[in-house]
């Protein structure tokens, strides 16, 4: 009976808008549910306190979807709207399952080949070619020997195959990225309406936190493949390298996309001739930061197999192995400041050699 | 020379707004700037223009900002469309015109020098002065040899490697004439080409574009803020304000016979010594008596009063090609000297 005081809170409401019919009976709250643990606290603190109706304004609840539900039966709690999602996604998870397996399967592939890659070539061939990489990119001696003295240090501290397979990763998702976030950001700079549609879903994709990514992908993967953890990669990355993309073609001259116009250039040829290149500085602003953010997220994805530093320092957090896991974050940052520098030297050498007056 | 139309905007009209055909009505039967704006929330971009422009001859547009000139000559190649009105090159309107039909008359027809240059900044010289060839499809090997000699013929010989930054801005619009001059069209448009280049620099382009076109007699239309420019440059006239044609014709006529206040004022403030030319004043009746020298009939009346050293009872003789066409007077100078009054205006002063 005195339990009855916080299940009929909102009794009178129900009842006064006349759908104690719709309810189902007069009984409110049934005890078709177990019992829950406020109703628990509630019952004992009223049979404890004893006095009064405990009725007073300042306890009143806020009509959530729990406390109605104790009104009213016929109004679900808030358990069941978290249970229909997920058995909403359990539902759909095999159809989802059947697009997007093959879709994604030469991800996989090429996670696992590149891992392969990247840690069975000895040291001294891959040291040099990703040295020989950096030159290529930077054209700067000072850059490729910081590169050559970072790298030197991590081999030194044995975290030389953990670090290949952090690269690994970045490669193969910043390219993928790359891929695909360069087309949609062409697409959108051309309609306003896809912008429209687009810069929302980037919003949210960047907002997110990166762990709820995981949380529908390891229901739709298994956990051993690779896939899972470079799809949570790329959808975390890809944001800036489209937005860049979009923007820096947005930006380019209308002076110059005029004369374009005015000597009868093609759309195409406008394009690739023109709005692409001008775009370039921009486009590779968005690459660098789409290759930083895959290296946070790396970090991230080893929660769900993703091999590199990330592992060590999640063995940091787990086993408390307090100097492994600063070791391998020292090793992150070096691996960061690496990667950022040597992209930056390009993005200087393309802005160099189109400077504007 | 001969005289053709090459171009001919027939009332046209440009009203920029949310629904510009909804007012075009309104604005055909009378309504001016101020009052579309205020009532209907339209802006009057051009208002029934009609305009020749002559084939080989350069057709000056001028106008303060805001007149609608810029808005005008994007419509010769339609990089705007009008609201109403045609544009006829060599005969046919080219508002009908498919999208691949614009694009030959944009790629062959007509070629257009910006006022900001707009080169392109990831391109050589060269590659800018090709790019009107290359956007027909030709490589490189084949427009390299046009380019060069219209880079040589426009001063920049030797500098086909140079990038567009490492020019000066005299020298990057000496590309974008390049550019326009190696498309090899019959009709050149110039939107406000030198009026961002200093003084002395716009000069010698205008010297250079006299030269040119003494050579090679393209159809010019050519955009400009600056009267002193647009009577150096020009054979046919066209004033424009607020959208509407003032006064057009040839710049010896308007300046003497200004239609308006309007281009009175205009054409207070130059120097119309060095402008007018003996053709525009002298007595076409081959008079008898004393000369005391002979002028040409293209002779500005500033080399003529310096020929009189200043005395104001010299009499010449005018040549053209060396036969005697007319005869001049210093009083006659001297009238033409004074700044044209309109009727009302010498009433009140």
């Amino acid at each position: 009976m005195l339990s009855g005081i916080a299940m009929a809170t909102y009794d009178g409401v129900i009842d006064a808008l006349g759908l104690r019919e719709w309810c189902g009976g007069g009984d409110g709250g049934g005890g078709s549910a177990p019992m829950s643990m406020q109703e628990l606290l509630a019952r004992s603190r009223g049979e404890s306190g004893g006095g009064g109706d405990g009725g007073s304004l300042w306890d009143l609840p806020f009509p959530s979807l729990d406390t109605l539900h104790d009104a009213c039966a016929a109004i679900p709690e808030t358990r069941d709207l978290t249970l229909g999602l997920e058995r909403g996604f359990l539902s759909i998870r095999d159809a989802l399952r059947v697009v997007v397996d093959p879709v994604t399967q030469p991800l996989s592939w090429m996670l696992r080949e590149s891992l392969a890659v990247m840690t069975n070539t000895p040291w001294w061939i891959m040291m040099p070619l990703l040295l020989a990489l950096v030159w290529l990119v930077s054209r700067s001696w000072r850059i490729v020997g910081f590169v050559a003295m970072s790298l030197a240090l991590l081999a030194l501290v044995d975290h030389y195959d953990a670090a290949m397979q952090t690269l690994a990763i970045i490669f193969v998702c910043a390219f993928i990225c790359v891929l695909i976030g360069v087309p949609i950001g062409i697409a959108m700079s051309r309609s306003d309406r896809l912008q429209r549609i687009v810069i929302p879903i980037l919003d949210m994709l960047q907002t997110l936190p990166p762990f709820v990514y995981l949380i529908p992908l390891i229901f739709l993967f298994s956990v051993t493949e690779p896939k899972l953890y470079g799809i949570a990669i790329i959808l975390y990355a890809i944001v800036p390298v489209v937005r860049l993309t979009d923007l820096g073609i947005r930006l380019v001259d209308r002076d110059v996309i005029e004369a374009a116009d005015a000597f009868g250039m093609t759309s195409r040829q406008k394009l690739f001739g023109v709005q692409i290149p001008l775009a370039l500085p921009n486009i590779m602003a968005g690459v660098n930061q789409t290759i930083m953010m895959s290296l946070a997220m790396v970090v991230i994805a080893s929660l769900v197999s993703a091999p590199g530093l990330g592992v060590l320092v999640l063995r940091g957090i787990r086993s408390l192995e307090l100097g492994v896991g600063l070791v391998a974050g020292f090793g992150i940052v070096l691996l960061a400041i690496m990667l950022d520098r040597v992209t930056k030297a390009s993005l200087a050498r393309i802005d160099a050699s189109q400077a504007k007056r | 020379m001969d005289d053709n139309v090459k171009i001919s905007i027939r009332h046209l009209y440009k009203i920029f707004g949310d629904n510009p055909k909804s007012v075009l009505a309104e604005v055909q039967a009378g309504m001016g700037k101020p009052e579309l704006l205020e009532s209907r929330n339209h802006v009057l971009g051009l208002s029934d223009i009609n305009v020749d422009m002559h084939e080989g001859k350069i057709t000056v547009i001028m106008g303060l900002s805001g007149s609608g000139k810029s808005t005008l000559i994007r419509h010769l190649n339609r990089l705007i469309e009008p609201t109403s009105g045609e544009v006829l090159v060599d005969g046919e309107n080219i508002l009908t015109w498919n999208e691949a039909r614009l694009r030959t008359l944009r790629r062959e027809t007509m070629s257009m020098v910006f006022q900001k240059f707009a080169l392109l900044p990831h391109r050589t010289v060269l590659e800018n002065a090709g790019m009107a060839l290359a956007t027909r499809g030709k490589s490189r090997k084949e427009f390299e040899g046009d380019a060069n000699r219209w880079l040589d013929r426009v001063g920049l010989g030797g500098y086909g490697g140079h990038y567009p930054y490492q020019l000066s801005g005299g020298m990057q619009q000496r590309v974008g004439i390049a550019r326009a001059l190696t498309s090899n069209s019959g009709i050149m448009l110039m939107d406000e080409a030198f009026s961002a280049l200093d003084p002395l620099i716009r000069t010698d382009m205008q010297d250079l574009l006299i030269e040119l076109q003494a050579e090679l007699h393209k159809t010019i239309v050519f955009i400009t803020h600056d009267l002193d420019e647009a009577l150096k440059l020009a054979d046919h006239l066209v004033i424009l304000k607020d959208g509407l044609v003032v006064q057009q014709g040839e710049p010896q006529h308007i300046l003497l016979n200004p239609a308006d206040p309007y281009i009175e004022d205009f054409v207070s403030d130059i120097n119309r010594a060095r402008v007018l030319r003996v053709r525009s004043i002298m007595d076409s009746s081959s008079g008898e008596g004393e000369f005391s020298g002979e002028v040409d009939h293209d002779d500005n009346l500033e080399n003529v009063i310096a020929m009189a050293e200043g005395a104001l009872d010299r009499r010449f003789r005018v040549t053209q090609d060396g036969k005697p066409v007319g005869t001049l007077e210093m009083p006659a100078i001297m009238r033409a000297l004074v700044p044209r009054r309109s009727a009302r205006e010498t009433a009140r002063g």
